[in-house]
């Protein structure tokens, strides 16, 4: 039973990898707890969006989480 | 006489193109269109920058991309559009995205690319990092590219 973390942009510094997978959690606050502080704080700032499994989230609605969900964390995009 | 306005030509690319070669063959498939406009950005030279990373994010990038075409189509009468976008690792000079807009008529073809543009300036989901002295760096967003795109709300509410 697991979630899969993605993380893009300079979020994938933060945590030392692009992905990582996690147990999964009842709720998203304990998945991105699980993570550790640091990672934590970087993942819960403002302008960083979610998207559960390749559907983006409005408002940070908390998503029902399900064993296999890939959550991607999506900072603020520097255009192409 | 009116030809059928072609399906936009949409594409994330993970390897170089050549720019000349796209307009080409985009140009020779709307020979109804009295205009073509093109705009290509590139890799700036300078500043030390040896190389230049745009990540994308596969469930999202692409289709985001789609939308936005459609949403140009659906602004402006066109005969056809060309988006092409690179992602991964490119040299200074290298092209990055190339969008090519073809219209009966001049003024709609200059819209419609540069709203393209503006918008995949922005909006698009593409992260960068440059790399200067071995060391890669993340781009922060530009306000400037806030700024380009505000100003089609401003038209839309006039």
């Amino acid at each position: 039973m697991a979630l899969n973390m993605v993380f893009l942009g300079k979020l994938e510094d933060v945590a030392g990898c692009g992905a990582r997978e996690v147990e999964l959690a009842g709720t998203l606050d304990e998945a991105i707890d699980s993570l550790g502080p640091e990672l934590a704080k970087a993942l819960r700032e403002p302008r960083v969006k979610l998207a559960v499994n390749g559907i983006l989230l409005q408002d940070r609605d908390a998503p029902v989480l399900r064993d296999g969900d890939v959550i991607a964390f999506l900072p603020p995009v520097s255009g192409g | 006489m009116s030809a059928e306005p072609t399906r936009s030509d949409v594409r994330l690319l993970t390897q170089a193109f050549t720019p000349g070669e796209e307009v080409d063959r985009f140009t020779r498939a709307h020979p109804a269109a009295g205009g073509i406009v093109s705009f290509l950005g590139q890799v700036r030279e300078g500043g030390g920058v040896e190389a230049l990373e745009l990540q994308h994010y596969e469930p999202l990038t692409l289709p985001a991309m789609e939308d936005l075409a459609a949403q140009v189509r659906g602004r402006w009468p066109l005969d056809g559009l060309l988006i092409l976008h690179r992602s991964g690792e490119m040299a200074p000079a290298d092209p990055i995205v190339l969008v090519a807009a073809a219209a009966r008529h001049r003024r709609d073809a200059f819209a419609a690319a540069d709203f393209a543009m503006d918008h995949l300036k922005s909006q698009s989901w593409f992260w960068k990092r440059e790399k200067v002295d071995g060391t890669w760096r993340w781009i922060e967003p530009r306000e400037e590219d806030f700024e380009d795109i505000a100003r089609w709300d401003s038209a839309a509410a006039e």
